[in-house]
């Protein structure tokens, strides 16, 4: 097998992150492939404290701290400086947490990618603001316990589609990730590198204290969210094209939702409930891909 | 060249003069012009600069950071409700150290719903960390885009230019328009010597204990309080290139006056006729017009204004439960000086009502007639 990840470590040791923490793979792999010429903003969340205190940095690039909610305005911003400085090259790159992105942070991204600025958002999905102490975000599934979603009263509403949101927006690249799939994350990073135009990577993040699960484990369960089609990993390219990177044989639910305690008080019927939520996105998703086929190939034929 | 515009045209002409290189902005009554100008000059290809049509001011504000942040000159203009949204962000950009340069045209805060002058708005955001400047004419405004460039980039902090809904913003007067070279010339390309840059990696603005935290606020305070100077240097060399002054303060006959009116922005320029008049009628009164609110010229008003009979401030603002902000701070200032006048503290003109001379005159007859203020608020011909 060819060894596609480089090996370049462009994040250092030192940093600040929980152990088992899947945000911290998921920028390790990305700026492997992002390489140093790369600037990063980050809003308030996990990273905002992994990265170090000042006046230390774990990333070997430059980094912007920035409010809650501006994320994707200041990387529009940095983007539209660069440029009329003459740098097109230096990747421009906000990185932000769930609640950054699916909440608090969302009109702005909606801006930035409305306007099809050019630069890659990644949003580091551990469902939960899991820097002030595991509290919902709208990124939390169906049925978990976070520190305002208690047992007897477990989130009672689907997670939001992100991917979907950004789809609608009809940017040329969106990617869902996982750390489980290194080689993927990356090639997934790379494209988004090479793609002009909003690029919006959707990487699952396991978080051990937030999902209560030992941290061993976080690749195992980033690798069972996928087998279980409960985070399935693909692309949608102009906003309707959808490719599936992979179509794993659906593993038992319970293999994932198990070891983790956030799930320890879903009884036989909510986990049917959420299982039925699953296969519903999937049979979605691959119908969407099925479709966009053509379109695929005729790519193909282009540039053959 | 000789050019009629309106105010909010001249902070558009400003940012072409600058050579503004990003604009991140978004539209709110009675600020549109100048984004629209803007957006013009983008396109004929006049001003070569990336203008950003963001989503809201939150963003503005956040796009101009990064812009800033990346070492380019930035420009951003807004109002009322749009500063009051961008608060957050506004105190990033002064911790960030990003001197953005940014208009914002007075007007009066919601409910209820209203579109015409008051100060509140950008009095709201005095301890942001911006400098403020409290303009009264057109020329000034157009002016005042450059020297506030050229003094923010000195300090690296941030500066708002603030000019009167209507009044200002939609009057339109002759003004005289710079030749661009000698704007180059009196204000060089910005370079940013604490950009972001892949050569240099560093992180800004990450989490900082009470171990730094308290030093990084001293060196704000330190830098904006350079900015005093600065406006008084870069008046004189902008005088000395284009024949106008900008300091920190304008005085109009106050050399021997008793009395002195102190007050800001385009109730200033009516005042100056009530001045000539009640002189003309033998009263000893003279007039202050501050200029820069922030950062505060206290020791000038120290200077200027102990040893007087009696000072009067007419605040377009009010800080509910205190009084007027200028009031305020004028009293504040002087509090330690031997020999210090007494003051009233009127407040006018709030949500666009007329001040005209008539009412300044009757408020310079009151502080004549009183021996001492009685209250900290006097409001002048308030329906109660």
């Amino acid at each position: 097998m060819r060894y596609t990840i480089p090996e370049q470590e462009i994040m250092c040791a030192g940093h600040k992150a929980c152990q088992g923490c899947g945000a911290t793979l998921a920028m390790r792999y990305a700026l492997k492939a992002l390489g140093p010429k790369t600037m990063l903003t980050l809003p308030a969340c996990c990273w905002s404290v992994i990265d170090g205190p000042f006046p230390y940095s774990s990333v070997g690039v430059p980094l912007f701290h920035t409010a809650f909610e501006t994320a994707a305005a200041v990387a529009s911003g940095i983007r539209a400086g660069l440029d009329m400085r003459g740098d097109t090259e230096t990747n421009v790159v906000a990185w932000a947490g769930d609640g950054g992105t699916f909440d608090i942070g969302i009109q702005a991204l909606s801006g930035t990618v409305e306007r099809n600025d050019n630069v890659i958002y990644v949003c580091y999905d551990n469902e939960a603001y899991m820097n002030t102490g595991v509290q919902r975000s709208s990124a939390t599934p169906w049925g978990a316990v976070t520190s305002t979603t208690p047992p007897r009263h477990f989130k009672q509403e689907r997670k939001k589609d992100m991917m979907a949101i950004m789809a609608a927006h009809g940017i040329p690249y969106t990617a869902s990730a996982s750390v489980a799939y290194a080689e993927d994350l990356i090639r997934k990073v790379n494209k988004a590198k090479q793609i002009p135009g909003s690029k919006f990577l959707h990487i699952i993040a396991p978080c051990p204290p937030g999902w209560r699960s030992s941290p061993e484990i976080t690749i195992q369960l980033a690798r069972l969210v996928v087998q279980t089609h409960m985070f399935p990993l693909y692309e949608i390219y102009e906003g309707r094209y959808y490719k599936l990177s992979m179509d794993p044989k659906k593993k038992p639910l319970t293999e994932y939702l198990k070891p983790q305690g956030r799930f320890r008080h879903l009884t036989e019927e909510q986990v049917a409930e959420i299982d039925r939520q699953v296969d519903e996105r999937y049979a979605r998703l691959k119908e969407q891909a099925e479709r966009s086929k053509p379109w695929f190939e005729a790519k193909k034929e282009k540039k053959d | 060249m000789q050019k009629v515009m309106m105010g909010n045209h001249a902070l558009s002409w400003g940012a072409l003069l600058s050579r503004a290189e990003v604009i991140a902005a978004y539209p709110i009554t009675p600020q549109t012009e100048v984004v629209e100008l803007l957006s013009n000059m983008c396109a004929d290809g006049s001003l070569k600069a990336e203008f950003i049509k963001v989503e809201s001011e939150h963003s503005a504000m956040a796009a101009s950071m990064g812009a800033s942040a990346a070492g380019a000159r930035t420009f951003t203009a807004t109002s009322a409700q749009g500063l009051a949204l961008m608060h957050e962000v506004l105190h990033w950009a002064t911790g960030a150290r990003l001197p953005i340069v940014m208009g914002n045209i007075n007007r009066a805060m919601a409910p209820p719903w209203t579109i015409w002058t008051e100060q509140t708005d950008s009095i709201a955001q005095r301890d942001t960390g911006w400098i403020q400047i409290y303009t009264s004419s057109i020329q000034e405004i157009l002016d005042s885009v450059i020297q506030a460039y050229k003094v923010a980039e000195q300090i690296y902090i941030p500066a708002m230019i603030v000019l009167d809904s209507f009044v200002l913003s939609h009057t339109n007067e002759n003004c005289e328009v710079p030749d661009q070279d000698k704007v180059d010339a009196y204000l060089p390309r910005f370079e940013n010597a604490y950009k972001l840059d892949t050569e240099k990696p560093a992180a800004f603005g990450g989490l900082t204990g009470p171990d730094w935290y308290y030093e990084l606020r001293y060196k704000i305070e330190r830098d904006i309080q350079k900015a005093l100077p600065l406006f008084e240097e870069t008046g004189k060399e902008f005088e000395e290139m284009f024949g106008r002054y900008y300091g920190l303060i304008e005085t109009y006959k106050l050399d021997d006056a008793d009395v002195v009116l102190v007050t800001s922005a385009s109730i200033a320029s009516t005042a100056r006729p009530v001045i000539d008049q009640m002189r003309s009628e033998g009263h000893k009164v003279g007039l202050i017009r501050i200029r820069v609110f922030r950062p505060f010229p206290s020791e000038l008003l120290r200077k200027l204004l102990s040893g007087r009979k009696k000072v009067l401030v007419v605040d377009r603002n009010i800080s509910f439960g205190m009084s007027g902000a200028f009031y305020a701070e004028v009293k504040a200032a002087l509090y330690n000086v031997k020999g210090r006048p007494p003051m009233w503290g009127y407040i006018a003109g709030l949500g666009g009502r007329d001040v005209p001379m008539d009412v300044i005159k009757g408020m310079i007859e009151q502080t004549m007639k009183e021996d001492h203020p009685t209250q900290d608020i006097i409001w002048i011909g308030v329906k109660r």
